[in-house]
Formats: structure tokens, C-alpha cells, sequence
């Protein structure tokens, strides 16, 4: 019963915090339909894509990174949930959750369930804009994308958990937009489709290729089509156990490094 | 006996085959052949080879046999469409690039890029009947339903020719913009629309007064006005809406015949060229040329579905009813 409760009050505190920071919100969405709307415009015509799966037939440029925004906007959601709990630690009502006599892990889960949830609603809103610009995808994959998004964001969650264990202040997170939000992002199949890269240069398609994030962008872009593509699910859920068991180790008080910077 | 027994295998097996699809056919310039796409599947199920450069392509009214242009053959092949059997060529003129079938289904008006003449050919006694002078490169070929009036459009003249197809003789030139590339008579018969390529329009003609009625223009955002060049369209049933193959724009235009408004521009593949409609008219198969390929669109959504590999330089497309 209590978890039931530490877990309501947790996802309840994310919502709170997404209701109160309405520009939070706003600048979640303006990002990607900036992409959208001004960048992929441009490239509209110069880019002639071949014919990729999921795709059955030629598609603009602005439909192809429709799902790499879905995922910039989960993955910059997650970096930004990793940032709260950097300053929940400063103000230290960090130490308040921690100290529930609950398991860690549950307590992590539940913020990254919390955050999650919030990630998608936004990712939600971004696509009913898109659409209204007549950027579309088949009527079902609004639903079928649903659990992949959710999938994609935990994963990027529980990535931003366990780096929120490695910084100690609020001033670091430019590091981690540069170090970690970048070149995730632009190292990715979000922008261009992956053979794209490799004409450039193999090792750049290579390190594409082992982005967990290209994976989850694929998730989602065939789940938008109404298929799945089990090469990226793999990749995406072992990522998302990776980060996860990550961030369980950095907040363990036996062993990690929060007891060792105490 | 054996003739009972030949036929009674031959009937079990046409009940043990499942109902054939309908096909659209597709002449491919480049390959010297016909991509035929089962439209169910949407797949290629057969490839033909004919003459060279085939261009043109059009079925006699019960379907019975295929005309193909072979160009760079200079003749007009006729195949059956069962077996892709040549069965013979009619004498066509040289390098005839686009023809049409007259309602009589018996003669065959052809356009003669090289000579500046449109040949009619009888299809029965394979004889020529009538070689008529127009402008220099003629393509665009049209005959309105009624049968009396064939259009030849030339893309050096710049002009649509009227011929009367009782005397075979020019009754009327039209001027329109540069390259008239294809006509189409429309609403019974009472207008006549005609593409320029580098002109860059559609030309719209009241039948009656050989007038200019409207006339239609292209705008794509983001896409520079020289690769807008329309040059193949078809109608929807009742002649309400058509659709417009915007060349290497590479994006159909989907124009209100009444109002002759674009109402809006579906992508489809690299210079777009020609393109046929199975039965109900509810999907349009495009050739498009510099990609290969063939698109499929839903006419309802206004939305390409797929994209079906061809053979080279896919040209002209038509479509055959198999039940």
C-alpha cells in the first residue's frame, strides 16, 4: 500500500511540476516544430530520400524527421527530469524522498514513470501540431506508437537517472547537453536515414549504428507505420536495463557514489 | 476422347486457379519492354519485351489486343495481351511517339514526332489511310468522343490542330504555351484540355468555338517554377477532378475541373510522366521515369500508398480488366 503511495505522490509531484511550468512546456514543443517547420522545410525539395522501410513510397523530408522529434523531445524531457533531480539534491528534498522507507528502486521507477508520462503527452501534442501542418501518419499509428514512445522513454529516462547520479551540481548540465544530448542526437538516424551516413563515412554510420537513441528513433518510425522492428526493440530495451541498472548502482547508499561524495 | 478429356483438364484447372487480378500496364523506354503490375498485389508479375523505345500504349476497346509505339522501331506493334505474343506491326509513319484509338476502335491516329504529320492507320487492313501535315514534333494525341474532331498537338509549333475526321484535313490551329506535351477531350466532349511542358500550363478550349476557356497554372512551394511541367492527366469519374503529372517537379497536381483550381500537390516519384486508373477509378498508377518506378495513389485521400519498381524509363500506362 505504501508503495502505491510513494509512487501516486511521486508521479503526482512530476505532474505538478509539468502543470507549473507552463514554458517548460511550451519550449518542449516549440524545439522540434522549429525543426519541423524551418529547418525541414528548407530541405523539402533537396533531399530526394530512396525509399526506406517502413516507407511504402517517396515521402517529404518533414514527414522522414517526425519521428527523430518525437525522440529529441523524450530525450531532452529526460536529460530535463535528470536535471530536477540534480536540483532537488541542491535544495535537498532529495534527501526527504530518499530516506522513504522504500526500496531505491522503486523510488526511481517511479519518478521515471512519472516523467515518462509527461514526455509522452507532449510528444502527443507535438504530433497533433504536425498534423495540423498536414504532416501525417496512418490513422492506427497514432496508436500502435504508444507503447514504443513509452518504451524510448524510459529508456532516455533511466539514461538521464544515471547521470544525475554522476553530477553533483546544477552548473554541469551544460556538459551534459554537450556531451551527451548532442551527440546522441545528431550521431542518430533521426535526421538522416542511416545509409545517408554512409556515404559520408562508415565509421560515422558505425557509431550511428550503436546509438541506442537511432535505435529508438527506429521504434518509433516503424511503429508510426504500424510495425515493428525487433532489432531496435532489442536494442532499445537492453539499452533501457543497461541505464537502468546504471542508475539503481548510483543511488544505492551501500555502494554508490552519492555515500562515497559524502 | 481425348479432345473431352483436354477440355475437361482445362476447366478444372481455370476453377483451380484463383480469379486473376486486373493489370496496368506500363511501356518502359529505356528497357525496350512492358512492366505488367498485378493491382492487387502491386507487384510486377510479368515483364514483355516489344520494339524499341516503346512510348504509347492502348488497348482496343474489348481488350483483345495492345498497341504499343515502338518508336525507335517506327512502328505500331500489336500484341495479345494473354501470351505478350507480337502478333504483327501496322505500317505507323516514323518515330511515332503517342496515338489514340478512334471510338470506331478501328482507326488509329498517330503522331509522327519526326515528320511533322499524324498517320491514320486502319488497324483492320493495316493500311494507311491518311497522312495529315501539322506542326513540327507532334506528341499530344485526342479524339473526342463523338469521333469527328482529332486533336495532334506539335511541341516546336506550339499549337493544337484541329482535324476533321471525316476529310482527314485540318479545320483549326490553336496557339498555346510552349511544348504541348498531351490533349484530352472532357465533359462529353465539350472541352479540350491541353499540358504545356515549359510552359508550364494547361490550356482549357470551349470545343464549339475553338476558344481558350482558362487556363491552369502550377505553384509548388519550395520547388523552382522551371521543373513544373505538366504533361499527362486523367479525369475522375464525371470528369470532376483531374490529376496532373507535374514532370521532374515530381509531384502530381490535383486540379477542380469546374473551378480549375489546384486544390493541392501529392509527391510521387521523380519526373513524372504519364498515368492510368484501374476500373472504379479509385487508384491511379503514375509512371515516373527518372526513378524507375510506378506510384500508386489513392484517389480518395489524395495520398501516394506505394511505390512499385519497373523496368527503365517507365513511359505510358494503361490499364486491363482481366474478369
Amino acid at each position: 500500500m505504501s508503495w502505491l503511495t510513494a509512487f501516486r505522490a511521486i508521479v503526482a509531484r512530476e505532474a505538478l511540476r509539468f502543470v507549473h511550468q507552463r514554458e517548460r512546456f511550451l519550449a518542449a514543443l516549440v524545439r522540434p516544430l522549429v525543426w519541423l517547420l524551418v529547418f525541414a522545410a528548407g530541405f523539402r525539395a533537396a533531399l530526394g530520400l530512396s525509399i526506406i522501410p517502413p516507407y511504402q513510397t517517396y515521402i517529404t523530408y518533414e514527414t522522414y524527421i517526425v519521428p527523430g522529434l518525437c525522440g529529441m523531445i523524450l530525450l531532452f524531457n529526460g536529460m530535463q527530469s535528470a536535471l530536477s533531480l540534480v536540483y532537488d539534491r541542491e535544495m535537498g528534498s532529495m534527501r526527504l524522498l530518499l530516506t522513504a522507507p522504500l526500496p531505491r528502486w522503486w523510488l526511481l521507477l517511479s519518478k521515471l514513470a512519472g516523467a515518462t508520462a509527461i514526455s509522452i503527452l507532449q510528444v502527443y501534442a507535438f504530433l497533433a501540431i504536425a498534423a495540423l501542418f498536414g504532416i501525417t501518419v496512418p490513422g492506427w499509428g497514432y496508436v500502435t506508437v504508444l507503447p514504443a514512445l513509452a518504451l524510448a522513454g524510459l529508456m532516455l529516462g533511466a539514461l538521464g537517472l544515471a547521470l544525475s547520479s554522476f553530477i553533483r551540481q546544477l552548473e554541469n548540465f551544460a556538459g551534459v547537453m554537450n556531451f551527451v544530448i548532442f551527440p546522441m542526437f545528431f550521431l542518430s538516424s533521426a535526421l538522416y536515414p542511416l545509409w545517408k551516413m554512409a556515404e559520408s563515412s562508415e565509421l560515422l554510420h558505425d557509431i550511428c549504428a550503436v546509438n541506442p537513441f537511432t535505435h529508438a528513433v527506429e521504434l518509433i518510425r516503424f511503429a508510426l507505420y504500424l510495425r515493428l522492428e525487433p532489432w531496435a526493440l532489442l536494442w532499445v530495451t537492453l539499452a533501457t536495463l543497461a541505464f537502468g541498472a546504471l542508475a539503481i548502482w548510483g543511488y544505492d547508499p551501500a555502494r554508490g557514489l552519492i555515500r562515497k561524495r559524502a | 476422347m481425348i479432345r473431352t478429356t483436354l477440355a475437361t483438364s482445362a476447366l478444372a484447372l481455370a476453377v483451380a486457379l484463383p480469379l486473376q487480378a486486373d493489370e496496368i500496364w506500363v511501356t518502359n523506354e529505356a528497357d525496350d519492354t512492358i512492366s505488367v503490375i498485378d493491382i492487387e498485389t502491386l507487384e510486377v508479375t510479368r515483364t514483355i519485351p516489344t520494339g524499341e523505345r516503346p512510348r504509347g500504349i492502348t488497348f482496343a476497346k474489348d481488350h483483345s489486343v495492345v498497341y504499343i509505339c515502338a518508336s525507335d522501331s517506327d512502328a505500331v506493334q500489336v500484341m495479345d495481351p494473354e501470351t505478350g505474343e507480337i502478333l504483327h506491326d501496322l505500317p505507323s509513319g516514323e518515330d511515332p511517339e503517342q496515338f489514340v484509338l478512334h471510338p470506331d476502335n478501328r482507326h488509329l491516329y498517330i503522331a509522327n514526332e519526326d515528320d511533322a504529320i499524324t498517320t491514320v492507320v486502319d488497324t483492320v487492313s493495316r493500311e494507311v489511310v491518311a497522312q495529315i501535315d501539322v506542326g513540327i514534333e507532334p506528341e499530344g494525341m485526342a479524339v473526342s468522343p463523338d469521333g469527328t474532331i482529332a486533336i495532334t498537338t506539335s511541341e516546336t509549333t506550339n499549337m493544337a490542330h484541329w482535324i476533321d475526321t471525316e476529310t482527314q484535313e485540318l479545320f483549326a490551329n490553336t496557339l498555346v504555351d510552349s511544348r504541348p506535351r498531351h490533349a484530352e477531350f472532357v465533359k462529353d466532349g465539350t472541352e479540350l484540355w491541353v499540358s504545356s511542358e515549359i510552359g508550364g500550363t494547361i490550356t482549357v478550349f470551349d470545343v464549339e468555338t475553338q476558344s481558350e476557356k482558362a487556363k491552369i497554372d502550377f505553384d509548388l512551394p519550395n520547388i523552382h517554377p522551371d521543373r513544373v511541367q505538366p504533361v499527362g492527366f486523367e479525369f475522375t469519374n464525371g470528369d470532376e477532378i483531374a490529376f496532373v503529372a507535374l514532370g521532374p517537379s515530381n509531384h502530381l497536381a490535383v486540379v477542380d475541373a469546374e473551378t480549375y483550381e489546384v486544390e493541392n500537390y501529392i509527391l510521387v516519384g521523380r519526373r513524372v510522366w504519364h498515368m492510368a486508373f484501374n476500373a472504379d477509378r479509385s487508384k491511379l498508377f503514375t509512371t515516373n521515369g527518372l526513378s524507375g518506378d510506378v506510384t500508386v495513389v489513392d484517389v480518395a485521400s489524395r495520398t501516394a500508398e506505394k511505390t512499385i519498381k519497373v523496368g527503365r524509363f517507365p513511359w505510358g500506362a494503361a490499364f486491363r480488366p482481366t474478369n
